[in-house]
């Protein structure tokens, strides 16, 4: 998937701050945060920063973020934000949607 | 009509009877409570759908507002389309505050932003933060009402569509659970109720929105298309979007149900009212008053309208054709001065031409001025200009709901047609049935000339005349003459005078011929009388000469100079008898 993506001039900018959007203990949520974590700790090792935001706990950051679906992970940092639902199986789409370092070293 | 109670009827066999009875929440919306029978489904969701620019939005939130403001139940709109700004400034122009319902806490406006470009999608997800957004707005008003609009926007921002439909499921779903009444927009497709086929989730009540421009002339229309366990009104009602929100113009569920009057209003005319019976129509009755150009139809109506103001009332004037400048002045040319009571703001004019609006638009204009004036009598004239913005079926059944909507009020209303020559009106047909007393005005050509009959062509529940008159138009209004007739057939005009003339002088000429046969009748009994007295002589002189030769017989002839001298004296006695006798003859003929 989008093996032709340019790559990205931000790939070794650091620090990572991830947001990720659950709703409560649910087992879709519970996959995603542990997916997210797999990809981190393989391909930024100590430069990511991950925040849940459990939407149970927190309903009015659902509409100031403008969250429908989760799970949802924001990229917050580096710049521009991106966004990504899903429980993040599937870690090449991942990789490439985010331009994460490690989709370029492979 | 029929059509719509068949159906009704139809459906009165399902379901409904048995189980407990649908709770509906009123929406507060002028028309459609009544096509619902009462409202929407209580906490189910109900699918408006049509194609854009047809009144959805607007729609669902007067729902709301009249939700908040006239049952005190708080509500919840969400945007997926429109902004909360964009909302507040377009509802303030139909005078809803919304940002002062949100303030007061009753009100929240959502607007969800849905952008696709930057969305990804990897694996499994939920719309757990969509639930948890309309959750957290329902609790914080406590909603009991809620709108969605437009949500198929969201087919928009997600590609698994299959995931999507499981969501919008278990969404409608959650709504039912959480007992809120939801109203979801949704936009017409090709050859469907909507794009992407919500309508399969909404399965209680789909109403469909319409809109449709014929003859240069758009009219919105609403159908309920389906209401799961209850009764509803299936005809496509017309409806339209006023300063007041939306209407919707039931057309049959008005009913019959007016007050009826035995008061009556005087038409102005004396000789008219008197035609009618007992000074004039029914009070709240419907009056249609047909003819041809120039037959002086607008001037009954004017007539009618200055005699209601004379009596205090106040009377309104659509006018179709003129302007009230117009009618005036008209009208003062034959003495009626109505802008005395236009001065006095006992009579309102509304001139406008037909076709600046829809037929229903026309219908809720004049509704909606007709009760900020609150008038006795209401004149359209003429209602048969309407069919140049609609068939003759559609005016009738617009004019049958302002028929029902002026008894319902009790307000006497006055209908002019103008008829072609010879051929009455399309509209009056159907309007026939529809209203109480039927005038008919015409113009009869003869003579050079051209004179205005009118008759009662149909009055109900009124003794009334129906004899022809004559209609004229003098400097002080209307007057009724009778018209002659005679063996040539009614004459009017310069042919009734000349009759009537002629009649007069006939009659002369008779009395002179009665005078001129009693002068022959004595001087023919002078004639007998003295004939008689002749004849008498005559018969006098015989009867002598007979009594005498019988005298002469049984005395003999011994005493013949006796005999002589009495002869002589005899003759003398005769002479006085014969006077005698002519006195006589005189007194027998007479």
């Amino acid at each position: 998937m989008s093996p032709d993506l340019p790559e990205p001039a931000d790939v070794s900018d650091g620090p990572w701050h991830l947001r990720l959007y659950v709703a409560g203990q649910s087992p879709k949520s519970l996959d995603a945060f542990a997916n997210l974590k797999a990809i981190c700790e393989q391909h930024l090792p100590g430069q990511y920063e991950i925040e849940i935001v459990d939407l149970v706990e927190n309903p009015t950051q659902a509409s100031t973020d403008e969250i429908l679906a989760v799970p949802t992970l924001v990229r917050r940092l580096p710049p521009p934000s991106r966004k990504i639902i899903g429980n993040l199986a599937d870690t090449e789409r991942v990789l490439g949607y985010l331009r994460l370092p490690g989709r370029g070293q492979r | 009509m029929a059509a719509a109670t068949a159906s009704n009827n139809g459906r009165t066999a399902a379901p409904a009877a048995v189980l407990p009875e649908l709770q509906k929440t009123p929406t507060g919306i002028s028309g459609l409570d009544e096509v619902t029978g009462g409202g929407l489904p209580s906490g189910r969701p109900t699918l408006v759908c049509g194609p854009a620019g047809c009144g959805k939005t607007l729609l669902a939130m007067e729902f709301l507002v009249r939700g908040v403001t006239q049952y005190g139940e708080p509500g919840v709109f969400v945007a997926f389309e429109e902004s909360t700004d964009d909302l507040v400034a377009n509802f303030a122009s139909l005078g809803f505050d919304l940002a002062g319902a949100e303030a007061a806490g009753m009100l929240v406006l959502d607007h969800v932003k849905v952008e696709r470009a930057e969305v990804e999608e990897t694996g499994d997800w939920d719309l757990e933060g969509l639930f948890l957004r309309l959750g957290a707005s329902i609790d914080k008003v406590g909603a009991k009402r809620i709108v969605i609009d437009t949500i198929e926007t969201l087919f928009g921002a997600f590609s698994n569509t299959a995931i999507l439909r499981s969501e919008l499921h278990r969404l409608f779903a959650w709504l039912k659970e959480r007992g809120v009444t939801a109203v979801v927009t949704g936009e017409r497709g090709d050859g469907a109720l909507s794009r992407h086929g919500i309508e399969e989730y909404v399965s209680d009540c789909v109403i469909v929105l319409d809109h449709r421009v014929t003859e240069q002339t758009s009219t919105r229309r609403l159908r309920i298309l389906k209401y799961r366990g209850t009764l509803h009104g299936t005809n496509e009602y017309p409806f339209l979007i006023g300063e007041d929100g939306v209407s919707v113009l039931p057309v049959t569920t008005r009913g019959l149900r007016h007050h009826v009057s035995a008061d009556r209003v005087s038409t102005g005319v004396p000789r008219l009212d008197a035609m009618l019976g007992d000074g004039g129509f029914y009070k709240g009755s419907t009056v249609l008053i047909s003819g041809t150009a120039g037959t002086g139809k607008s001037t009954i109506a004017a007539q009618l309208c200055d005699a209601t103001c004379e009596s205090g009332g106040r009377a309104m004037y659509f006018a179709f054709e003129e302007s009230q400048a117009e009618i005036v002045r008209n009208m003062s040319s034959v003495g009626i001065d109505l802008q005395k009571w236009v001065d006095s703001g006992l009579l309102q004019f509304r001139c406008s031409r037909p076709s600046i609006l829809g037929l229903e638009a026309h219908l809720l204009a004049m509704q909606t001025m007709v009760e900020d004036f609150d008038p006795a009598v209401v004149v359209m004239d003429p209602v048969s200009d309407f069919l140049r913005v609609g068939t003759a079926a559609e005016v009738a059944a617009m004019l049958m709901r302002q028929v029902d909507f002026l008894k319902g009020r009790g307000v006497t209303a006055m209908f002019t047609s103008l008829n072609a020559e010879n051929e009455p009106a399309r509209a009056d047909q159907q309007l026939a049935s529809l209203v109480d007393a039927w005038l008919h005005v015409q113009s009869t050509e003869g003579n050079g000339e051209h004179n205005r009959l009118l008759y009662i062509l149909k009055s109900r529940g009124m003794a009334h005349s129906n004899q022809i008159r004559e209609f004229l138009l003098t400097s002080h209004g209307i007057e009724l003459v009778d018209v002659y007739v005679g063996p040539q057939g009614v004459l009017t005009g310069s042919a009734r005078q000349a009759r009537e003339a002629k009649e007069r002088a006939d009659g002369e000429t008779w009395l002179e011929d009665l005078e001129q046969q009693r002068l022959l009748l004595e001087r023919r009994r002078e004639a007998v009388a003295s004939q008689t007295a002749a004849l008498w002589r005559e018969f006098e002189d015989e009867a002598d000469v007979v009594e005498r030769l019988l005298k002469h017989g049984s005395i003999g002839t011994e005493d013949r100079a006796d005999q002589r001298v009495e002869q002589g004296r005899m003759r003398q006695a005769d002479a006085e008898a014969l006077a005698g006798d002519l006195d006589l003859s005189r007194s027998v003929v007479r």
